[in-house]
């Protein structure tokens, strides 16, 4: 039995996020890819979205799909911000009409927190746990607040993914510039 | 006679030499008696830094960083990363190349689900049945290194396309290899699916129900024996899976009915490998003429990487399920973001609904029915009124084993 409550385009997946969410939403995108003699289609949809409304953005997703699929979320360092990427994908089991729907949230660096979604989506936690430990950022009200990844006895306030004074250059030893000593 | 029983429950971690398959993973078991009441996880055992080290490479040397990720899926993960590249350069690739990738995407899921059918069969102690796994799986690792020049990670993938071609002369061979496959298929499938032993051990052992798999966002193999339709060729049909006649592979296809269970990813994998057979032979058959590659000059091809701006996602379906590559690129020659997804990281959290309410025993077979990639542990550490009880490997197996004796009585 499918799991789909609405089965939209993409155009309309955003139109829907644009009259909910209003100026919370920008940058989208849509990018459509063709293969094969068919000419068969995938639609990857991008959305920026404002760290506020987060969360019912997640829940919003409910609303065309009972389970949506939550890939893993990305994460990467800028000057400012640490911008988290969660890769959901919609309407598995209907060939070829899946969607992927990329939501793009920027946290400002002075306080990187976003609220957990895993009450909705049980299977967020190690991704959350990972970008905790890797980006330093805070999850807040995550059920299982530990490392993921990361060996307990690596130190603390490390971020191996950041690029600023928090990330790890001081503990890489390049190989190929020998031994220092 | 109406003496109370204890309720006391002991730990018992189990790792990070996991006795499955053979790749680091801690378990943190909680037991009562003979019966798993709780399970916790730790990961990072073989953390490599390999996300970070690739940040530091251009997008050709990941290439070949990527195929080390993983030595079952050396061609998932490079052609996930190709993929996202491609689609922030726009590199569009030759029809001709999408029908190559497909063929050595199945020749690589043939490979990896027979390889876990053989452990499956260790696992339980069916060491007969392992063997033949691997007669059989050897063929298919010589049919590997006759189409890539490699037995293992095969330096096949290129952006914009493959590195080799399959020309007509080469087609006897392949025919020859896929004729063995299929004959001794059947055999496979009925040393697993028929045998007394294989169904009680299996049958009702580790169930995921379909919403569990849902909600703990499992991926490939392990989802779709729940009864869940996702997979990734299907669902967003890239290379030229979109011109291919095939269908979701649920266990209710064969049976009618879908548990959830070891023995339903056992049918699952199965009918996978029969299906990849077929979804090759159609690919050599309508496989059209024309180049295999965008750009056959790399230096060139990465002058244009070098300049090019923007972030894509590249999603491919390894034989364990969903892989996902996330890449930002900003006009430099290394990828200021790369983030690798593999499936075992979305069918860990499942192991914990799958194992509790199981016998100890059933933890090897359990825990190898998802097809870890991780790698493994050698010993269990049993904790008993503070006293640590150091079990081995082997310890753990032969309670397996003797699972096996005790039911077959």
């Amino acid at each position: 039995m499918s799991t789909v409550k609405k089965l939209v385009s993409a155009e309309d997946l955003v139109k829907s996020f644009k009259d909910e969410f209003t100026t919370k939403v920008k940058n989208t995108r849509i990018d459509t890819f063709t293969r094969g003699k068919k000419k068969t289609t995938m639609t990857h949809i991008w959305m920026t979205i404002d760290n506020s409304v987060y969360k019912k953005a997640v829940k919003h997703l409910f609303s065309f799909d009972e389970f949506p699929h939550l890939a893993v979320s990305s994460g990467y360092d800028e000057e400012k911000t640490i911008v988290i990427v969660q890769h959901f994908s919609l309407f598995h089991g209907e060939r070829g009409r899946e969607l992927s729907v990329n939501l793009v949230i920027p946290l400002p660096k002075n306080k990187p927190e976003m609220e957990t979604i895993t009450d909705l989506i049980p299977g967020a936690l190690i991704t959350e746990q990972e970008k905790q430990e890797m980006l330093g950022i805070k999850v807040k009200g995550i059920p299982k607040d530990k490392r993921a990844f990361i060996s307990h006895d690596f130190p603390k306030g490390v971020y191996p993914w950041r690029k600023d004074e928090t990330g790890p250059k001081s503990m890489v030893r390049n190989l190929h510039e020998g031994d220092k000593l | 006679m109406s003496k109370q029983l204890s309720t006391t429950t002991y730990q018992i971690p189990i790792g990070p030499i996991h006795p499955a398959l053979k790749e680091p993973v801690q378990f943190e078991f909680t037991i009562d008696g003979e019966r798993i009441v709780d399970v916790d996880v730790s990961l990072g055992h073989v953390h490599r830094t390999i996300e970070w080290t690739g940040m530091r490479r251009n997008p050709i040397q990941i290439l070949y960083l990527a195929e080390r990720i993983c030595g079952i899926c050396s061609y998932c993960h490079p052609m996930a990363f190709a993929l996202a590249v491609e689609r922030i350069a726009n590199i569009e690739v030759p029809l001709r190349a999408q029908y190559l990738r497909v063929i050595h995407a199945e020749l690589e899921r043939i490979c990896s689900h027979v390889l876990w059918a053989g452990v499956a069969a260790h696992e339980i102690g069916f060491d007969s049945l392992l063997f033949f796994t691997w007669q059989i799986r050897e063929k298919v690792l010589d049919l590997t290194e006759y189409l890539t020049g490699n037995r293992v990670t095969k330096a096949i993938t290129m952006i914009g396309g493959v590195r080799r071609d399959i020309t007509s002369d080469m087609l006897p061979t392949i025919k020859e290899g896929l004729d063995f496959l299929k004959e001794n298929f059947e055999k496979l499938r009925h040393a697993f699916l028929d045998d007394k032993t294989v169904k009680l051990r299996a049958q009702g052992a580790g169930i995921l129900t379909k919403e569990d798999a849902l909600k703990l966002c499992a991926v490939g193999p392990t989802t779709r024996a729940s009864g869940v339709k996702k997979d990734v060729r299907i669902d967003q049909p890239y290379f030229a899976f979109g011109d291919l006649d095939f269908d979701y592979v649920t266990p209710d296809v064969l049976t009618g009915e879908v548990n959830g269970d070891v023995y339903d990813r056992i049918i699952v994998r199965l009918l996978e490998v029969k299906q990849s057979i077929d979804l090759i032979e159609q690919c050599l058959k309508d496989m059209p003429e024309g180049e295999i590659v965008a750009e056959p000059k790399i230096a060139k091809l990465l002058a244009s990487l070098k300049k090019v701006e923007g972030e894509a996602i590249g999603q491919m379906e390894a034989p364990r399920g969903e892989v996902i590559h996330y890449v930002k690129m900003t006009g430099q020659e290394h990828p200021y973001c790369w983030k690798v997804r593999a499936p075992t990281y979305n069918n860990i959290l499942p192991w914990i609904p799958m194992l509790l309410g199981n016998q100890i025993a059933d933890i090897p077979i359990v825990a190898a029915s998802t097809d870890p990639c991780m790698s493994c542990t050698n010993r269990v550490t049993v904790i008993e009124n503070n006293k640590t009880q150091v079990f081995s490997k082997e310890e753990l197996h032969r309670l397996s084993i003797e699972k096996t004796r005790r039911l077959q009585r």
